[in-house]
């Protein structure tokens, strides 16, 4: 399928049949989420950019474009995506397409300092479940015509409409980058994080791992080369710093692939997403902390149950989000009142749970 | 409704609100609602049946149930600044003030967040937290008086938003009632919360989805330096061309702010500023940062603005110089009303490229409807405030004001761009609704306001028009610049 006709037919059809639809890009997050239901409905063929203004900072793409290629054309001018989207199964030569960037709303290690694909969703094209076609936002920055449900489709996972087009903020790339590494106990490194994120320092990314705080400065080269001498640390050289980023933002460092492994021995990979300053809790398995404190990854060897109290017992939320046994649930259900809302929400989008029914949540 | 009825209506929901409520949250006599007729969009005004100024959750909590089981509708209601009558009473129902929800009730250093309630100022979050080094970026230039929860309602930008983002990227949680008065929290203090992101729906929801309470900001280390270029061009079109000339160098200013020469001798007037009087626009272009960094990015800035034909370029050499060029950007409203007895701002959004096109249109349509207006413009995000002067006691020069806004908001969708970059529809943009969205598009979102609100009570009537409404306006969906697709029956 690749134009929109096909597409407003097909869930028109599906729709007729009240039959359930799968929402396929390459497959590269087919990983994460609830199982998915449905015959595939397939967004690769629907490829390309339809517009790209480096003086506009807006790139207007179809949704089952490779996020390999969008990045690409935007590398050539000097431009990126700040949030840096991991680019899951790069080796496999996928990567993931613009659709599934924005409907799992997963972003890099520059999400404290940069703000996450929510941020920079500017507008979008969709297809509800009766198979309207609806533009919603723009290619502007500032836009409050309306509900801004652009944002809402960032990470809905698909369920509530079909994203056809998007149009996304970019960014000038950082003219200067330096990496610094600090022998450091986690406790003692979320502590230090804590106290730069209160100064103004030049600070884009943070990882905790075995003893060690690795911190990526980006900027303008005089404020870059000024931190570097203030913060101290060791100086990583750009040969090693550049594919560790890349490494951390695409699942690809040592850290993640011996998650991967252990999930294939039936380990849970866990995702926190805690307020920064939540204390450091030594957990058993291995634990990667990232965005300042306020992402942790964590390998857990079995069961889940404490592990979601405990996170919103520190004000943030658990995602499982790599398992061989998903039984105890993706997503942390959010409070009643809110389940009702998603709920209506669903209906008003999607009243016959056409797309991505049980992806997000069992009943949604 | 007819008096009597009103009557009994008021006289039910006083009785009912009686056992929640102390007698003094109450205001019901003509004396007491009057000064809640209008908000900063003056020219539309109702008198609300009655209005009630809550004090503690429970209140709001309580008086929403009893509006819920009397189907009474609750208009929330902040410092009353907006500029689209978003805070318009209804004539049947009840504005909430939340007025005394003015205390900021968490400041986290490490974590770098303030909680705060919802009637807190703009600009008091800023200075409670300036000992700490830290402020809180979005900054309207009604900052002195607007409150974070009309904020939170309208997505308010500022002057630094292209570089720092709007309320979106500046707030962590809210925490609110539903209609029906069930406590709610959107988002959370981590960067994400699980399932939907109704924190981002409730952003520019206009008091439409839920009434906020409190509101969770990021606040962010205040940078070393700012310093500010006043940049002079003797065409408007040099001066738009500069604007993306300066982002095209991959530069992203804290501020860039373009005002054009009626608008410039109207603030000059004001506060003296020390602005080119003789230019035909000029811009105003900050950066901040480190000392090395505001040098470093100064000297590019300058480069670029002077290749593209500046004839004057003035760089403020401290802070007290620095907030006087900004004091006349700050004050171009106030400034206006001097010129005229009545203005209306307007607040499209258009590509960047197209900003000298829609100034020239502008002109034209002075013409058109033989009133003045003055522009300033958030340049580096596209975002125009052409002031249309006017006198109310006209009924005619409202009129033809109205049908002026109205075109200029109708070329702004055609040229690609948005009916409201940051005031909001309110009552005011309602009928430009219909030209910015389809049929199918407005159902779609009177739809999503029935899942957070089935009755329909939350501020009725306000940023989504009917059908019929439309139909009455008589104006044709205008089919956007880049996401349109001709090729598909939109009708």
């Amino acid at each position: 399928m690749n134009s929109l006709q096909d597409f407003q037919a097909r869930v028109r059809e599906a729709a007729a049949r009240r039959s359930p639809l799968q929402i396929c890009g390459q497959g590269s997050k087919a990983f994460y989420g609830e199982a998915a239901e449905g015959e595939r409905l397939d967004t690769c063929g629907f490829s390309g950019i339809s517009s790209y203004e480096p003086s506009e900072l807006v790139v207007t793409v179809k949704a089952g474009t490779p996020l390999v290629e969008l990045e690409a054309l935007l590398a050539s001018q000097g431009q990126g995506l700040a949030f840096e989207p991991p680019r899951f199964g790069l080796s496999q030569g996928r990567g993931g397409t613009v659709g599934g960037m924005v409907a799992t709303g997963l972003s890099g290690p520059a999400r404290p300092s940069q703000g996450g694909v929510r941020e920079h969703v500017l507008g979008l094209t969709l297809l509800n479940g009766r198979g309207e076609l609806l533009n919603f936002g723009g290619t502007v920055i500032k836009n409050v015509a309306g509900y801004d449900v652009s944002r809402l489709m960032v990470g809905a996972m698909g369920v509530l409409g079909l994203i056809l087009e998007v149009s996304l903020k970019v960014l000038p790339r950082p003219v200067a980058e330096r990496t610094l590494r600090f022998e450091m106990a986690p406790d003692k490194a979320l502590a230090q994080l804590q106290r730069w994120a209160g100064q103004p320092w030049p600070i884009s990314a943070s990882a905790c791992w075995e003893g060690a705080l690795v911190l990526r400065l980006s900027g303008a080269e005089a404020a870059v080369q000024a931190a570097c001498q203030q913060l101290g640390g060791e100086r990583i050289p750009d040969d090693q710093a550049t594919p560790f980023w890349q490494g951390l933002r695409d699942h690809r460092d040592e850290f993640f692939l011996g998650a991967e492994r252990a999930v294939q021995g039936g380990a849970h990979l866990w995702r926190l997403s805690l307020p920064p300053t939540a204390p450091f809790t030594a957990l058993p398995g291995e634990q990667l902390i990232e965005w300042g404190g306020a992402q942790r990854w964590l390998v857990a060897p079995q069961g889940c149950g404490s592990l979601r109290e405990l996170a919103q017992e520190l004000g943030g939320h658990a995602t499982l989000f790599r398992a061989e046994d998903k039984s105890c649930g993706v997503f942390t259900p959010p409070s009643e009142p809110l389940m009702r809302i998603h709920r209506d929400l669903k209906a008003a989008f999607d009243p016959d749970r056409l797309f991505n029914p049980g992806r997000l949540y069992p009943d949604l | 409704m007819t008096p009597s009825d009103r009557q009994a209506r008021q006289q039910a929901l006083r009785s009912a609100l009686r056992p929640h409520l102390p007698e003094h949250s109450l205001l019901w006599q003509a004396e007491d609602t009057t000064p809640y007729e209008c908000d900063g969009l003056s020219a539309y005004r109702a008198r609300p049946l009655m209005v009630a100024l809550p004090e503690t959750e429970a209140q709001v909590a309580a008086l929403l149930q009893v509006c819920c089981q009397l189907g009474v509708p609750v208009v929330a209601r902040g410092a009353g600044t907006g500029l689209s009558g978003g805070a318009l009473p209804h004539e049947d129902g009840l504005t909430l003030s939340l007025a005394r929800f003015n205390k900021i009730l968490h400041i986290d250093p490490l974590a770098c967040t303030a909680r705060v309630q919802c009637g807190v100022r703009n600009l008091a979050i800023s200075e409670a937290v300036a000992p700490l080094g830290l402020y809180y970026a979005p900054d309207p230039s009604s900052q002195i008086a607007c409150t974070i929860g009309g904020n939170v309602a309208e997505n308010a930008g500022g002057v630094h938003c292209l570089k720092y983002g709007l309320t979106l990227h500046n707030v962590l949680r809210v925490r609110g009632f539903t209609a029906q008065g069930e406590a709610v929290e959107f988002g959370s203090e981590a960067l994400d919360a699980a399932g939907l992101d109704l924190l981002a729906l409730m952003l520019g929801s206009e008091g439409m989805l839920a009434v906020i309470t409190e509101v969770t900001v990021k606040l962010r280390p205040k940078p070393r330096l700012a310093r500010c270029i006043l940049a002079s061009f003797d065409d408007m079109r040099k001066a738009g061309e500069a604007v993306a000339a300066l982002i095209a160098a991959g530069i992203i200013p804290a501020g860039l702010e373009m005002m054009d020469k009626p608008m410039t001798a109207a603030v000059e007037d004001f506060v003296h500023a020390g602005y080119d009087l003789e230019a035909e626009a000029i811009l105003l272009c900050e950066s901040d940062g480190t000392p090395e960094e505001v040098e470093e990015e100064t000297q590019r800035m300058c480069a670029v603005l002077q290749s593209q034909g500046a004839t004057r370029l003035d760089i403020s050499q401290d802070e007290a110089q620095r907030l006087r060029f900004w004091s006349g950007r700050k004050n171009a409203f106030p400034a206006s009303g001097r010129l005229s007895p009545d203005y209306m701002c307007m607040d499209s959004t258009i590509p960047r490229k197209r900003l000298a096109d829609l100034l020239l249109a502008i002109q034209q349509m002075e013409q058109k409807y033989g009133l003045r207006c003055a522009n300033v413009f958030h340049a580096g995000d596209g975002n125009l405030h052409p002031l249309i002067m006017f006198d109310a006691n006209d009924p005619d020069q409202l009129h033809r004001c109205e049908q002026f806004g109205a075109e200029i908001l109708e070329t702004s969708v055609a040229m690609g761009g948005t009916i409201s970059g940051e005031h909001g529809v309110g009552v005011e943009k309602l009928g430009s609704m219909c030209v910015q969205f389809s049929p199918e598009e407005r159902e779609q979102m009177l739809r999503l306001k029935a899942a957070f609100d089935p009755q329909g009570l939350l501020n009725p009537g306000k940023v989504i028009p009917s059908h019929a409404r439309c139909a009455e306006y008589g104006r044709m969906h205008v089919k956007r610049g880049l996401l349109a697709f001709a090729e598909l029956p939109r009708f």
